[in-house]
């Protein structure tokens, strides 16, 4: 066996302890509505996007921590990780993109307006909640595939064979 | 004229202590980054380089007694006119906010090269890397 | 027209599960409409004067702007239309070295032309530091993809290439504190009320060393050779013309439109500096590539040189240096392009990279070698090739500026070009075949010639050069002499 096999077995799958393995799973739907609230209230209090993304992909990673990594590979795949990450971009860059189509610059929100029954400064406000959301998924889904992929040492195969 | 002198120069290194200590920060990140021969080391070095450079701006924007830049509101108000000197410069934070990104990327970038490095040579030392490539 | 890069890369990712055969054309159609986009561009900037788009709508100086002027329209359409090209000779090429991950190869390549183009358009300093992340991230990933040093030179070129791009930003952060704006043009107008404050001349030292790294100026190119050499053939020669060019037009950007050029070159000797640095670059980029084995990493070495004119002309500041050094971007882009282009046609048919052993090769590849020719001769720099006239103009500022030594130098480098490309040839043309791995002289060896996707690109481009040799007093008139600031 290769010899890096050896120690990717010791690291993955580590002491099951009880304790751990009980805070955790309580612990994690907690910490992802914190997660989601951080991604909300960007604009009011400390937060917005980046942080809100880390702090749900931190949530994923302490699911791979304590519990085996096939656990979390069963319940978030590499392929719904590429979702993920594709459909934050896509929410990123269509807001843009609609934008620029209404007739604005690209990232001009007060177009919005001429879509949604709003009038034009809360469109800002909600075009910038909007991307927020974008790019929360996207660092989730960015911060558990490279945390994937560095602890499987690499192994994971892409799955667009 | 001495006295008063000797007190500026006491001024200059109490006073703008937050520069003295972004360019000590930096310069240990960069000793780190040339002068250590393990690559996880030069990219600890790296990062704490960037950490740096992080922190010095956000001390520029940083005001004697002023608050966070957050505007409270209640939701549905209508907006209240408020003394932008009361709030420290918000702009250096928005900026670090991509800094960090960037340096966050960088990271995951370099961990996965370290990978790919390790698995081929199965060191991760700089000088015994170089060795074998020869 | 950096929106469809951007947007297309996700796009692709997306498409690699239902259809693999879909990614390609949907990168060449993404970059297509770049490059027609960046014409249109240029076309409405020599008849309307600068145009200005203001991101999300907020006036500048609080919002984001991106301006195009001249400059920006000559060095948007060469990085699109270079990238168009590689892009559609890549596909061979990535199909050969790793064809599992294609689609992932397609994503990285439109994210760093999105970097690219990005870095020419901004008006803004901090997001040219975003971009110019982007556009090194992309960077960094496509290179260690190679051969067998690969990761480890694309570690050692991210290692030198964060500490540019920290210096840059340092540079960036000094400035706004003193002007309290980010936006070029801003910072043009505030900033020569500064012009005798510590913390400016600082800045400007910051900002020249972190474009230094990313140009491999001379004390800083220890990153290019290895890291252009291991990196897959279709990689080095979208990255190698474009990055470094790209930081080329960085330092003249900042030089002479965010600093006003009268500081750049009397308050401080930046120019005089510049100069001397850029023509050791040139002497010692000749001179090491005399002693190269590879021929890529011979080419490498040329490229370091090549950085070293354009730097020269850029220090000299004078009109007719400044006009040598824009010339220079075009030409030296079309060059590296098409000599990394020809060395991936003869890596993919499988012909090793050492120039002892390239023996015969006119014969099996008659195209290829020649196209190889008309670039040599460019890079030496021989009328009618585009070379040739870049060379001139940077002739001409040097004795205008009566810079005698740094004249000898370029005509000294020039010779020494010489040297290097005729030995390639010779071995090439000239060196009979061994007897015994060919099965004796008088059989025809059949001609066995590159795909044809890869043998367009390499024949526009060379058309390319011969043509803009031609044009080259046009290009001039109607561009360049209004991308120069002027109070030159």
């Amino acid at each position: 066996m290769h010899p890096l096999d050896r120690e990717a077995e010791a690291v993955i799958s580590p002491f099951n302890d009880v304790i751990i393995q009980t805070v955790c799973r309580i612990l994690i739907p907690f910490i992802q509505i914190y997660g989601l609230y951080v991604i909300a209230h960007g604009h009011i209090s400390p937060g917005g996007g980046f942080q809100g993304g880390v702090i749900l992909g931190a949530s994923f990673i302490l699911l791979c921590l304590s519990y085996d990594i096939h656990e979390t590979k069963k319940r978030l795949s590499q392929k719904s990780t590429l979702i993920f990450f594709s459909l934050g971009l896509i929410i990123y860059s269509g807001i843009g993109i609609i934008c620029l189509v209404l007739g604005g610059k690209y990232l001009d929100y007060g177009q919005l307006h001429k879509i949604l029954p709003v009038n034009p400064v809360e469109a800002r406000s909600m075009g910038i909640f909007g991307i927020e959301v974008g790019v929360g998924i996207t660092v989730m889904a960015v911060m558990i595939s490279i945390f994937l992929d560095l602890a499987s040492e690499g192994e994971q195969k892409g799955e667009l064979e | 004229m001495n006295k008063k002198e000797s007190l500026n120069r006491v001024e200059i290194i109490i006073g703008k202590y937050n520069y003295w200590a972004y360019i000590l920060l930096m310069m240990i990140g960069f000793y780190a980054m040339i002068g250590k021969k393990n690559l996880v080391k030069k990219l600890i070095g790296m990062n704490i380089f960037q950490t740096s450079i992080i922190l010095y701006f956000i001390s520029t924007g940083s005001k004697k007694g002023a608050t966070i830049p957050i505007v409270e509101q209640v939701p549905g108000e209508a907006a209240r006119a408020i003394e932008a000197i009361q709030y420290i410069n918000p702009v250096p934070h928005v900026l670090m906010l991509t800094a960090i990104v960037v340096m966050v990327s960088t990271f995951g970038v370099a961990l996965a090269l370290l990978l790919m490095i390790y698995r081929k040579y199965q060191t991760l030392e700089e000088d015994e890397i170089l060795r074998l490539r020869k | 027209m950096i929106v469809t890069p951007l947007f297309s890369a996700f796009l692709i990712i997306i498409m690699g599960w239902f259809k693999k055969s879909l990614c390609y054309p949907l990168m060449i159609i993404a970059l297509s409409v770049s490059t027609f986009s960046s014409f249109a561009n240029l076309e409405s900037v020599l008849s309307h004067g600068t145009l200005h788009y203001h991101l999300g709508n907020w006036q500048p100086p609080w919002g984001i702007e991106y301006v195009i002027d001249h400059l920006n329209a000559f060095v948007c359409v060469i990085v699109s239309g270079i990238s168009l090209l590689i892009g559609i000779s890549s596909k061979r090429m990535v199909e050969k070295e790793f064809p599992e991950k294609t689609v992932y190869f397609y994503c990285l390549f439109i994210l760093q032309v999105t970097g690219l183009l990005g870095i020419v358009v901004t008006g803004d300093m901090f997001n040219l530091y975003v971009f110019l992340e982007i556009a090194s991230l992309a960077g960094y990933t496509l290179i260690a993809i190679g051969e067998d040093g690969a990761p480890f030179a694309s570690f050692n070129y991210m290692i030198y290439g964060t500490i540019g791009a920290c210096f840059y930003l340092l540079g960036v952060g000094y400035l706004y504190i003193v002007t309290g704006s980010l936006n070029m043009a801003d910072l043009s107008k505030i900033l020569p009320s500064f012009h005798n404050s510590t913390v400016v001349l600082i800045a400007f030292a910051f900002f020249a060393v972190g474009v230094a790294v990313k140009m491999a100026l001379f004390p800083l190119h220890v990153w290019l050779p290895d890291a252009y050499t291991y990196a897959p053939s279709s990689v080095s020669s979208l990255v190698a013309p474009l990055t470094t060019k790209v930081g080329a037009y960085v330092l003249i950007r900042v030089m002479y439109t965010v600093f006003s050029p009268s500081f750049s070159l009397q308050v401080i000797p930046a120019g005089t500096l510049l100069c001397w640095v850029a023509a050791v670059a040139v002497l010692f980029g000749c001179i090491l590539a005399l002693a190269q084995t590879d021929l890529k990493r011979m080419l490498t070495y040329v490229l370091i040189a090549e950085m070293g004119y354009i730097a020269l002309g850029a220090g000299l500041g004078n009109r007719n240096g400044l006009t040598g050094a824009l010339l220079h971007i075009l030409n030296d882009a079309l060059m590296m392009a098409c000599l990394f282009l020809i060395i991936g046609a003869i890596t993919y048919k499988g012909w090793p990279r050492k120039i002892d052993q390239l023996t015969g090769l006119h014969r099996k590849m008659p195209v290829t070698m020649a196209a190889f020719v008309i670039s040599g001769l460019s890079v030496i720099g021989i009328p009618p090739t585009c070379g040739f006239f870049s060379k001139w103009y940077l002739v001409l500022g040097a004795i205008d500026a009566k810079q005698w030594v740094l004249a000898a130098v370029l005509l000294i480098s020039s010779l020494l070009n010489a040297i290097l490309f005729f030995r390639v040839i010779e071995k090439a043309y000239f060196k009979p075949v061994p007897e015994d791995s060919h099965g004796g002289q008088d059989k025809i060896m059949a001609i066995d010639e590159a795909p044809l996707s890869m043998l367009i690109p390499v024949l526009l481009l060379v058309g390319g050069i011969l043509l803009l040799g031609i044009l080259s007093g046009k290009i001039i008139s109607k561009v360049i002499q209004f991308a120069i600031p002027a109070s030159l």
